[in-house]
C-alpha cells in the first residue's frame, strides 16, 4: 500500500496494513494476558508481604529438611522446564518437529513433577501440621489463607499449562499448529516459572525454621 | 532491545549456549536466596533483598526466555512501564504502613 501514499506522510507502521509490533495477534494477546495475570499475582504477593511484615509472630513451619529442600528442588525443576521449553521453541522455528515434541514432552514431565511434589508438600501441611486456609495450630490464620491462596493459584496455572502444552504438542505434531503457536505457549509457561521465582523466596524462604 | 531485528521479519531466537547460560545464572541466584535463608536477617531487609534478586531473575526470564529483548522496542514500551507503574501503586500502601503497625502493637 505504501507506494500509493505520499512519501513520508502515511508510511509509518501505524498507518494501517502493517503489524506495528512486528508480531502476530496471538502473541500480542498472550503478552496482554500475561501482564494482566502478573497484576493479579502482584496484588496477592503485596497483600501477603504486607501481613507478613506486620506480624512478628508469623509462623515459621518450613524446616530445611524436607520443606526447603523440596521447594528448592521444585524451583530447579521449574527453571529446567523453562530451559527445555525455550529449546523446544527454537527447534520449532528451525522446523525440527521431532525435537520440538521431545522438548515439549520433557517440559510437561517437569511440570507434572512440580505438581506432584507440591501436592506432597500440601499433604504434609494439611494432614501432619493441621493447616487449613482458615486456621492452624500456630495462631496466625492468615498464614494458611495466604499460603494456600498464592500456591494454589500458581499450581492451577501449572496444571492448566501442562494441559495447554499437551494440546499444542498434539496440534504441532499433526501439522495443525505453527511454530508461532509453540512460541505463544512458551510465553505462558515462562510466565508461570517467573511467578514461582517470587512465591518461592517470599512464601518459603521468609518462613524458614532454622531450629528444625 | 533490538528495534530492527523483528521489524524486518528475521527472528533472532538465541542459541542453546545462551539459554543454558541464562538457566545457570537463574540457578545461581536461587542458590544465593536459599543461602540468605540461613542468615537471621530482619524480615523487612530479608524481604527487600529477596524481591531484588527475584526482580533480576524475572528480568532474565523476560529478556531471554520470553524473547522480549529480541522484540520490537515498541512492544516493550507498551507492556512493561504500565505494569511497573501498577505494581508501584500497590507498593505505595505497603511502606511504611506495614512497618508502622508493628510500632502500634502493645509491647
Amino acid at each position: 500500500m505504501s507506494h500509493l501514499e505520499p512519501e513520508g506522510l502515511l508510511s509509518t507502521p501505524w498507518s494501517g496494513g502493517a503489524s506495528p509490533f512486528a508480531i502476530n495477534s496471538k502473541k500480542l494477546g498472550m503478552w496482554l494476558f500475561i501482564i494482566s495475570d502478573s497484576l493479579t499475582f502482584s496484588a496477592l504477593l503485596v497483600a501477603y508481604a504486607y501481613v507478613r511484615l506486620s506480624n512478628p509472630d508469623w509462623p515459621r513451619p518450613f524446616e530445611i529438611w524436607p520443606a526447603i529442600a523440596k521447594s528448592s528442588l521444585m524451583t530447579f525443576i521449574l527453571l529446567s522446564s523453562s530451559l527445555t521449553m525455550v529449546l523446544g521453541v527454537a527447534s520449532a522455528h528451525r522446523g525440527d518437529r521431532k525435537k520440538t515434541l521431545r522438548y515439549l514432552g520433557l517440559t510437561m514431565l517437569f511440570g507434572l513433577a512440580f505438581v506432584v511434589i507440591h501436592a506432597t508438600e500440601w499433604y504434609t501441611l494439611m494432614v501432619v501440621d493441621h493447616v487449613t486456609p482458615w486456621s492452624n495450630p500456630w495462631g496466625v490464620p492468615l498464614f494458611g489463607g495466604t499460603f494456600f491462596g498464592l500456591t494454589g493459584l500458581h499450581m492451577l496455572h501449572v496444571t492448566i499449562g501442562v494441559g495447554y502444552l499437551a494440546v499444542v504438542a498434539w496440534g504441532f505434531g499433526n501439522g495443525r499448529f505453527k511454530p508461532e503457536d509453540v512460541e505463544v505457549s512458551g510465553l505462558y509457561w515462562h510466565f508461570v516459572d517467573l511467578v514461582w521465582m517470587f512465591i518461592f523466596p517470599l512464601v518459603y524462604l521468609m518462613s524458614v525454621n532454622l531450629k528444625g | 532491545m533490538s528495534a530492527h531485528g523483528a521489524a524486518v521479519g528475521t527472528h533472532e531466537v538465541g542459541t542453546t549456549k545462551l539459554f543454558t547460560q541464562v538457566w545457570f545464572w537463574l540457578l545461581a541466584l536461587t542458590a544465593i536466596e536459599v543461602f540468605l535463608a540461613y542468615l537471621r536477617l530482619n524480615p523487612a531487609l530479608m524481604l527487600t533483598i529477596l524481591v531484588g534478586l527475584s526482580l533480576i531473575k524475572s528480568a532474565l526470564i523476560i529478556s531471554y526466555f520470553m524473547h522480549l529483548r529480541f522484540e520490537h522496542l515498541g512492544l516493550f514500551l507498551l507492556l512493561i512501564p504500565a505494569m511497573v507503574f501498577c505494581i508501584c501503586m500497590m507498593l505505595i500502601m505497603m511502606f511504611p504502613d506495614s512497618l508502622r503497625i508493628l510500632d502500634l502493637r502493645p509491647h
